[in-house]
């Protein structure tokens, strides 16, 4: 595994008076509400330990009161730890005195908040440069820069505005384009989206994941929406009264869920809209394309098919073939290119089970799965899909071909 | 029957009173004359022009920074009271209010900053506050005249205790109102304390800050007449001469020269603090 950008060791934040009382308690491993009741402090968050690594989005979830929002403001320490450590590139912020702290603010860690946090007397230009004046950076330098981080996230032209005569849509690019102005190497998003509307939402999600594409941040995103969680987090992890209680990717904790909490918590998902290609594909038998009907019939025979995919050289996928028609073709003295069938319907592997129902019934043969340079990378058959929806696991789930 | 003898608090503040003024005359007099100074300086420039002049100037700062129809008084106000003979009475007050006021404000904003940085400095101004405000004003006059002598500036001093609250309670407040997330967002960024407050929150609280100044600067012209009773010159003393010699007309007439003056510093300072923001 390649190395931790963000490593958190059994951090802690209790809010109160007595905190080492409540420390003590929650080592004994009383609960939240006990220690509520019995010292009048609220654990915030509870021992939490994970790793971020470079370039992925580590999605944070929980509903309100579950100490997401806390723990991610412990990151940055806008919010002081009661203990525990938060390395960053192996520094532990948690100990570093106030100028180290600002540095790191400015130059590594951006946030971007859940009600935008723009500066109402500031023009759209002057808040995404925000980050860069404050390190004293000259004027020339950062609008500069502000003007790229405007471009990228699309309001080139809205430099002058104020931010209170934009939508909230457009106000939090503004929040994204101020975080991402001095070029950080974490954003951490605090319910980034929940303030927007939910096709304003989707859009910024589809944004984001695009503008990582070609950024490569680490992302730390606070979220109570599940569907966001699984949409855009390469990783989540779900807390529960300021205890984080599952870590994994979306599938894991899809079809593998912790407790009896997460199951709870993840049963009315809808499957097909989580579960993608790459995971309920099978691998298919493939013959070249120059080869003869009669080999084609011989390996459909042998493996029991129906149909057969034909590749080049590269893997690459040329069109398909059934038994009935390679049948006819030898009878006929035909070639294989005589009787491909060409105009198949096509998945990519990360294309979701949700967006392929329409195409599985417009095809009487297996869907096949294609990469980004058209490389032939395996079928989905009916029956997978059913099994994997029904939550069984997708290996034992034997679809027969069609 | 007293269960306890009476706590002799007047004497106390008497032997107080007694020991500053012994210990710190020159203290005293070097302010006494400051700001001496400091209203002559003011009077002789708003007397410098003819009073045409002048009021054409204000005429068009009211214009300037309010709508037409604040001009428009401000005009037929001054010429009113141009023409019942208020002119010079009138500019000596004013000259007391601007420098009450800006003693306030010098005073009074960082005061307000440092209340709005530290619960425990608000904690002990706050009180503070409250018994400057309530204290009858004429009760400050008393030490006012043995500090500073008979005049103008005992005046000025009542009221710069009696109106600078105002703008240290709102200073405070306006900068505590700055919502949390820009404030957190401020500090995420890594701005220092000082880049937080010039950048984000004396910025937002301006509104605030400007509505304290008002209200400072009406207070301060209430206390105008007060001041009278210890000599401060201008319409306060035309009103107090008036009181005392059962004059109901020219007691009206200084009267209502202080209410057009007070109606146009407040719609300026008012309008001033919103064009700014």
């Amino acid at each position: 595994m390649e190395k931790a950008k963000i490593t958190v060791k059994e951090v802690t934040k209790i809010f109160g008076k007595s905190p080492k009382q409540a420390t003590k308690l929650l080592d004994q491993g009383k609960s939240k509400s006990e220690i509520l009741k019995e010292t009048g402090n609220t654990v915030g968050v509870n021992r939490a330990s994970f790793d971020v690594y470079p370039g992925e989005i580590f999605v944070i979830m929980g509903l309100s009161g579950s100490g997401k929002s806390t723990l991610v403001r412990l990151l940055n320490r806008l919010i002081e730890p009661t203990s525990g450590q938060v390395l960053i590139d192996d520094e532990d912020i948690v100990r570093m005195k106030p100028e180290q702290l600002r540095d790191v603010r400015r130059k590594k860690l951006s946030m971007v908040f859940q009600r935008f946090a723009l500066f109402p007397h500031k023009t759209v230009l002057e808040n995404t440069e925000y980050g860069l004046e404050v390190q004293n950076i000259s004027k020339e330098k950062r609008s500069g820069k502000a003007q790229e981080s405007l471009e990228l996230v699309g309001l080139k032209g809205y430099e002058k505005s104020y931010p209170s005569e934009l939508s909230g849509g457009m106000q939090q690019r503004v929040g994204l384009a101020r975080a991402l102005a001095n070029d950080p190497d974490v954003l951490l998003m605090d319910e980034a989206f929940s303030a927007l509307d939910p096709l304003i939402r989707k859009d910024m999600q589809d944004e984001l994941l695009e503008l990582q594409e070609s950024m490569e941040k680490t992302i730390v995103f606070i979220t109570h929406d599940l569907d966001e969680a699984l949409r855009i987090g390469d990783r989540i992890a779900l807390m529960k009264d300021g205890s984080i209680v599952q870590i994994g990717t979306p599938e894991e904790i899809m079809t593998n869920p912790a407790n009896d909490y997460v199951e709870r918590f993840v049963e009315d998902v809808d499957l097909s809209k989580v579960l993608t290609a790459s995971h309920v594909m099978k691998r298919a038998e493939t013959l070249r394309a120059d080869r003869g009907p009669r080999v084609a019939l011989q390996l459909m025979r042998e493996q029991k098919l129906s149909s057969l995919y034909i590749v080049d050289k590269k893997q690459k996928l040329i069109g398909a073939i059934t038994a009935d028609d390679a049948a006819k073709a030898i009878e006929a003295k035909k070639e294989i290119a005589d009787i491909l069938i060409t105009d198949l319907p096509t998945v990519a592997p990360d294309t979701l089970l949700t967006d392929m129902f329409v195409k599985m019934a417009s095809s009487s043969l297996p869907l096949p799965v294609i990469d980004e340079n058209d490389k032939f990378k395996g079928i989905i058959v009916r029956g997978a899909v059913i099994g994997a929806l029904a939550g069984n696991e997708t290996e034992s789930a034997k679809g027969e071909v069609s | 029957m007293q269960l306890f003898p009476k706590i002799p608090l007047a004497d106390w503040v008497d032997s107080f009173v007694d020991m500053l003024t012994d210990n710190l005359e020159p203290v005293f007099d070097g302010i006494t004359s400051g700001i001496d100074w400091f209203v002559e300086g003011i009077v002789s420039i708003l007397a410098f022009p003819p009073a045409l002049v002048l009021i054409a100037i204000f005429t068009i700062l009211a214009w300037w920074s309010s709508r037409w129809p604040v001009a428009i008084f401000t005009l037929l106000g001054l010429l009113l009271i141009d023409n019942l003979g208020y002119w010079d009475p009138t500019i000596e007050t004013l000259a007391l209010v601007l420098t009450s006021v800006i003693i306030s404000i010098i005073l009074g904003v960082p005061l307000g900053i440092w209340a709005s940085q530290s619960d425990r400095v608000r904690g002990i101004i706050t009180p503070v506050l409250d018994f400057m405000q309530t204290m009858p004003a004429f009760v400050y006059l008393i030490p006012a005249i043995l500090f500073f002598g008979i005049g103008m500036v005992p005046g000025i001093i009542a009221s710069v205790i009696f109106a600078m609250p105002p703008t240290i309670r709102l200073t405070n407040l306006g900068i505590r109102q700055v919502p949390e997330d820009l404030i957190e967002a401020s500090n995420a960024f890594g701005s220092t304390t000082k880049q937080k407050l010039i950048k984000v929150q004396l910025p937002l609280a301006t509104p605030t800050i400007m509505a304290g100044i008002n209200q400072s600067i009406m207070l301060s012209l209430s206390m105008v007449v007060i001041a009278s009773l210890v000599g401060a010159p201008g319409l306060g003393a035309d009103v107090y001469r008036a009181v005392t010699q059962i004059k109901v007309g020219i007691g009206f007439e200084a009267g209502l020269a202080i209410v057009i003056l007070a109606i146009m510093l407040d719609r300026i300072s008012q309008n001033i603090g919103k064009t700014k923001n």
